[in-house]
Formats: C-alpha cells, structure tokens, sequence
C-alpha cells in the first residue's frame, strides 16, 4: 500500500482513503440498520405473542373442579391483525393438554411468572417464534400450574426486515456514493492552491527569478519560502557569473588594447614580409580576441538589463542608421558597401535603445565578418504588421546549420571554422529581441548567395 | 344449442362407488371437457345446479381441462382434506373458519396471479384461500304471515315482535342448527361476537319452539310454503335465487349489521394438478367480469363498493381470529350454551 502510494497522486490518495472510510461507515449503517430492524421487528411480534398469551392466561377458569377456558377471540384476531402469518396455541394444564394443538411442542424452558419465555424453533415445515406464559389457577381447593404457549410464523418478520435492510443498502449505497463524490470535490478543493501555484510559477519568463507572491495556504508556507530561498541564492549566483564574466573581459580587454598599439608600432619598424605578415596575423588574432571579450562583455550587460528593460521611445530608424554609421569604418575595412534603405517614415517604438544598438551592432557586425571584401551588405527597415529590420549579406551563408541553434550561446555555423568568433553575436540579438516581445528571425538570402538576419519587433 | 353441447358433455354420477372413503360424499358429477386431458377433482359444498354455471363456463375457456365435482358438506370437505389426505386440486367451501384452518394448519398451497392480486386484502389469506362471493347472512319472511305487520330492521326489534307475538310465531321461526351446519356455525359464532342480542334473540327463539334446519334451501322453501313465517341466517345467495320461484317471500337485510359470508377456494396441499387449480382460482377471482354468469348461479362475486354502499354490512375477517371458534373447548362452551339456549321445554 505504502509502495503504491509514494509516487501517486495526493488526490488519488485522498479520494481512495476518504472512500474507504465513506465504504466502512456505509457497511456499519447497513449493518447496524439491519441488526436493530430485526430486533425491532422481532420485539413487535414478541410484545404481541405475549399480550395474546396473556389473554388466553386470563381467560382460564375452574368450574366444577375442573380447569375451563373461554377463549378470547381477540387473543388470535390479534396475531391475524398485523400480518398474515400461521397461528399456533396450546394450553396445558397440570400436564395434559387442555386445548389447541397437542403437538406443539413443550417450552424449552418453562417459564417462570410473570416472565413469559421466547424460543423460536420449526414446527409444522416452518420456521415459528412462540412464547409460553405460566398461570396458576386454583381448582377445587388446590392450585394447578397451566403454560399457555402461543406460536406464530415469521413470514412477515422476514418480509418486514428484508424490506428495512434493502431501504438501508440503498441509503448506504447512496451515501457512499454521496461523500465519495463530496471527497473527490474536496481533494480537487484542497489541492487547488498547489496548481495555482503551479500555473504562476510556468507562467514566468525564463528570467524571472523574482520571489513568489501569491496567497497560500499555510501548509504551503515553508514550501514557497524554501523555493523563494532557492531562487534568491540562484539569482544570486547567476549575478555573480556574470559579474565575473564582464569583470574577465574587461579585465581581459585593456591590456589586449595596449598588446594592439605594441604590436602596430613593432609593424612600423619590421622590414621582413615574414616578420610583418606574423605580427599581422597577431594583431588580428588580438582584434579577435578583444571583439570576443566585447562581446562576453555586451552579452553580460543584456543579460542583466533584459531583466529590468530601462524602457524609452525610440526611432528604430534612426538606430539602424546610428548602428550603421557606427560599424562604416570597420566595413571600409574590407571594401564592404553597405547599402541602407531606410525610408522616411518612423518607426517608433518603446525598448531599452543600449539593448537594441546592441542587438543590431552584433547582427551588422557579424554579416560584415563573414561577407567577403568588395561585396554589398543590404540593410532595410520595413514596418509590414511588424518591424523588420534586416541585414543581408553575399557571404557563405549558413550552410546546412540548424538555424534554430545559431542563436544559443557559443553556437556557431557549421562552415566557419576557419574564422574566428565566439558564438554570441546572435544569441545577444535573439535575448534582445525576446526581451522586446520579438524575435530573430535567420535565413537564407532569396536572391543569391549569404544570408539574411532579421530582428522583428512588435508594433505598439 | 349450448344446452345440446353441455348434456354430451355430462356424465351424472349420484353417488361415485370409486370414493370408498370414509367422508361422506353428496354427490359427484364429471364435466368432461370436449378436449379433456386433465381432470381437475374438486370438492366443494355448493350444490351442482349453484356451481354448474361457473364450470360450463369454465370449460368453455379452457376446453382440455375435464372436472370431477365432488359434493360434500363443510365438516366432510374438512374431514377429506384434513383427517384423511384425499386427493382434490380444489377446496371451495363456505365455511370460512374451516378453510382459514386447512390454511392454518399447512394444509393448503400458495398461489398468485394478477388476478388474484386485483382481489380487495380482505378477499384473501396468505395466498392460500381466496373468496370469490361475498353472500350476506339475512332474514327471510313470508309475506302473508307478516300483513298488518311491520317487518323488522333490526335484531332489537326482531326480538320485541318475536317477544310480543309468540301466539303468531309459536312453531314458524327457522333457523340453522348449528350443531351440524357449518355456516349456521359461522354465522352464530360471529352474531355473539358482533352483538350481546344474540343470545337474547337465541332465548326468544328458544322459547317459541324454534325448527332447526341443516341448510338454507329447505328453511326457504318452509316459508315460502308458509309452515315458517320467519327464517333468521339464510344464506343471501339463496334466497335471491329462490325468489322468481316463491313470489311470496321477502328479504331482509338488517341495519344494525349483516355479516357477509365469503365462499372461498383454496388448492389442497397434496394438489395433483395445482396448475389447472390456479386457472379455476383465476376464474373465480375475476366473477365480477360476467355478469350474466352472477345471474345464473346467484352467486355475488367479490365487490368492494358495492360493500361500501351497505354501512351494516361486515364481510367476515379471514384469519387466525377464525380458528377461535374451532377450539375444541370453545366450540363445546358455545353449542352448550346454545343448545340451552335453543331447547327449552
């Protein structure tokens, strides 16, 4: 019992034990019921068979010195009165049968007066209850001791408490039913608070880790502040991660910066290509690794900011054109024409600007890097139900990647090995856009090869 | 036509040399059926030309079903079934005292139909005894013996005329004798149960040199022939029938009370053929249904409302409250007490 019940439910558990003890106390009802019937019914005909025998005694008398009786027809009219069951009587006097049925057989204990004795036994093929009562009657000077036995059959006994039982097998059967119903109701009842609180912790946001604050029961009380406990420490602990990350990065970034400028001006004095191509390719290892702390730094600065949105009214125009203006340089670089159309509308909309720059920065950023020199970055801003702001590129594309990981933290394509990236750019921009409502959306370019990058915002 | 159709069917048997026992027969006649295979053995105390109707009839119904009539008076039907374990499928008798103790006793079976359950609680007993006519306990007089006279309503002033003109009714009153007629039995037993007045009219009766009479027909015709100008406790049933024949008698039904005999039927225990029983029980139990066969026998089947119409009248209670009068010292006491009563010098 105990092994079938530790991994069910606490419903089922309630509803069964409240059903065995609605089915215990239904059966004790039956029971009770029935055994108090009987003895009802079976006192009722007692009390009359006495009363009857009773009569009889009284209606003895002496004359001329012999016993008589003058039987009242009220003695078995009586017993005729209340059902239709077989009537039996004798009545023996100083040992002989003075009248009735010779046959029926002697009390099995002769009672003693005033107490008449019961005995129930088969007289005649059926079961019959009798009662004798003793009298003593003076007869000629002398006192005779007469037993007046009066029998009947119980026919209408049994009839009588077959129909009192079947009442309270359908009272108890009805009860049953009743409070296994109630008991179901009541589980579902006094477990409504754990769903409700069930429903509001799914509700939250992947992020959310804010203390629960909805009203419980109190037996809930320790279990939601063991659980608010536990979030508070695992808040805690993911702050300090991220603390760490960004502290590493800056940390880290500084003296990259400072190992760039060294490097730059060793390039200056270097005369051999071999030395120069060895120190440029350190430096763009450097470049690399300092965009990647950018990067860990941004992606630690979203993540703590998509928390608490510091909300405002923006033109996501104009942020594409900042964003762009921004990363022109770096796209001369490499002979890269970004081609921006951006028309005359606003698109106005309500979202944390840092957080959308930053989101737009990674995305620019990463289809400059991966698009080869001397080729064009198409940038549109488009309000068609939604804001789209996308960036297509000539570049390789993705491949045969699954596009749904390309968003994950340090995911990468399949086909850029030979570059190097951390694998948060569109993870920042995917947490962005969530933040924001919206959402990335990464394909393959319609026309041509390269991909196409989305960031599509909800209108408000 | 149906007249040629029953006297193929009759075999008249005054008295059967096959029933060599010891209770003593009235008479025996045999229906066969037009396709007898069954022959149902009743025994019943009602006269053949009472009962012929109901069997015709019966037969008609049911035309395989042959029935052995077997007459005998109340005290041999009970003596048959009760003493000697005769054979029979049916017991009708209109000594209700003796049927409730067949019943009583074990020696009766149960049966139910839905016909038997139309009949009132008070019709039947146990399933055992079922009444299927309700004859009233009345007074017949002769009219000539009455002229000038205002016939009685009730016992009371029965017994101031009977006190006031025992020159008139010296020698002319009848009645039952009830040391040897059960439903005089019956009828006595309930008048001293229902009123004191019996015994006074027993005394009055007594007195002016009452003729006893072992059964209703010959205290009808008594009157009718003008030998009695009063017969107390005849049997309603017969008196109506006998009406059309004697245009010179009259019925009386008392206002203080009428006991209201039920002649009843019941399957003996050792039944051979309990199935063909329930079906004439059927039959008996649904009288009402046939009026024409009312008025061929006489007979007046079961019938609540028409009960209710009359106030005074009590259909005798079936049940143990019959047996009373059957104890042995009971009965003594009584036919004592009314032989006193009856025989006066």
């Amino acid at each position: 019992m105990k092994a079938l019940f530790t991994n069910s439910s606490i419903r089922r558990r309630l509803v069964f034990q409240l059903s065995v003890i609605a089915a215990i106390l239904s059966l004790t009802f039956y029971l009770i019921v029935r055994v108090v019937a009987e003895q009802a019914a079976t006192d009722t005909q007692d009390n009359i068979l006495a009363a009857s025998a009773t009569s009889i005694a009284d209606a003895l008398y002496s004359e001329r010195g012999t016993v008589n009786l003058e039987l009242p027809y009220s003695a078995l009219s009586m017993l005729g009165s209340i059902s239709q069951d077989r009537v039996f009587y004798r009545v023996i006097v100083d040992g002989e049968t003075l009248t009735g049925y010779t046959d029926l057989p002697d009390p099995a204990s002769f009672p003693t007066p005033p107490n008449p004795a019961f005995s129930t036994f088969d007289y005649r093929g059926e079961e019959v209850r009798s009662v004798a009562v003793a009298r003593s009657v003076s007869s000629a000077g002398q006192t005779v001791n007469a037993t007046i036995i009066v029998a009947q059959t119980r026919l209408s006994l049994a009839v009588i408490s077959s129909s009192i039982s079947t009442t309270a097998a359908i009272v108890g059967v009805g009860f049953f039913i009743f409070s296994t119903t109630l008991s179901l109701l009541a589980a579902q009842s006094a477990l409504s608070p754990l769903s409700r609180m069930t429903q509001s912790i799914k509700r939250r946001g992947p992020h959310d880790l804010s203390p629960v604050k909805a009203k419980l029961p109190s037996e809930l009380v320790p279990l939601v502040a063991a659980l608010n406990n536990f979030m508070s420490r695992l808040r805690a602990s993911l702050a300090q991660s991220e603390d760490f990350v960004a502290e590493a990065a800056h940390r880290v970034r500084t003296p990259l910066a400072i190992v760039r400028t060294q490097a730059e001006v060793a390039l200056r004095r270097l005369e051999k290509p071999e030395d120069r191509r060895a120190l440029r390719q350190m430096i763009r290892a450097v470049d690399e690794s300092s965009r990647s702390a950018g990067q860990l730094l941004d992606h630690a600065m979203v993540t703590f900011r998509t928390d608490h949105l510091l909300t405002s009214k923006v033109d996501l125009g104009d942020i594409t054109h900042d964003t762009c203006e921004h990363l022109s340089p770096t796209a001369g670089l490499k002979d890269i024409n970004l081609i921006v159309n951006i028309p005359n509308d606003r698109f106005p909309f309500v979202g944390d600007p840092i957080l959308l720059q930053n989101a737009l920065r990674n995305i620019l950023d990463n289809a400059i890097k991966y698009s080869p020199p001397d080729s064009d970055i198409h940038i549109a801003v488009q309000n068609d139900g939604h804001y789209k702001i996308s960036f297509s590129d000539q570049g390789r594309g993705f491949g045969d990647t699954n596009l749904n990981s390309l968003t994950k933290r340090f995911s990468r394509g399949a086909n850029v090995s030979d570059i190097v990236g951390s694998g948060l750019g569109l993870t920042i921009a995917d947490e962005v856009a969530r933040a924001h409502k919206g959402r990335v959306n990464i394909r393959a370019n319609m026309e041509g090869p390269g991909a196409c990058v989305s960031l599509i915002l909800p209108v408000v | 036509m149906r007249f040629a159709h029953i006297a193929s069917s009759l075999i008249f048997l005054a008295f059967g040399p096959h029933l060599a026992s010891a209770f003593e027969v009235e008479g025996n006649r045999i229906y066969a059926a037009p396709n007898g295979n069954v022959t149902l053995k009743i025994i019943s105390t009602a006269d053949i030309n009472v009962f012929e109707p109901i069997i015709l009839e019966f037969q008609r119904a049911h035309p395989t079903i042959n029935i052995d009539y077997v007459i005998a008076s109340s005290t041999e039907l009970m003596k048959a079934i009760y003493e000697e374990d005769a054979v029979f499928d049916l017991a009708i008798s209109s000594a209700m005292d003796l049927q409730t103790k067949l019943a009583n006793d074990g020696n009766a079976q149960a049966y139910s139909s839905n016909a038997t359950d139309t009949l009132p609680d008070w019709a039947k007993w146990r399933n055992q005894i079922f009444a299927f006519t309700q004859e009233p306990a009345v007074v017949v007089i002769s009219e000539a013996a009455f002229q000038g006279i205002d016939p009685p309503k009730t016992r009371e002033e029965l017994i101031s005329l009977l006190r006031d003109n025992p020159d008139k009714f010296e020698n002319r009153v009848g009645t039952y004798d009830v040391r040897v007629s059960g439903a005089g039995y019956l009828f006595a037993t309930q008048d001293s149960r229902n009123s004191d007045s019996y015994w006074r009219l027993t005394e009055v009766m007594g007195r002016l040199n009452t003729r006893l009479y072992r059964g209703s027909g010959d205290m009808i015709s008594d009157v009718a022939s003008g030998r009695l100008a009063l017969a107390y406790n005849v049997v309603g049933s017969y008196a109506i029938s006998r009406l059309a024949d004697y245009p010179g008698i009259r019925i009386i039904l008392f206002d203080d009370y009428v006991n209201v005999m039920l002649r009843t039927a019941l399957i003996p225990r050792n039944a051979v053929h309990p199935t063909q029983s329930g079906m004439m029980i059927d039959f008996l139990a649904t009288l009402n249904h046939s009026p024409e066969l009312t008025k061929l026998t006489s007979l007046p089947p079961i019938d609540s409302a028409q009960l209710q119409e009359n106030s005074a009248a009590r259909p005798i209670r079936l049940g143990p409250g019959l047996l009373v009068f059957l104890d042995r010292l009971k009965k003594e006491n009584f036919l004592a007490n009314w032989v006193n009563s009856i025989e006066q010098e």
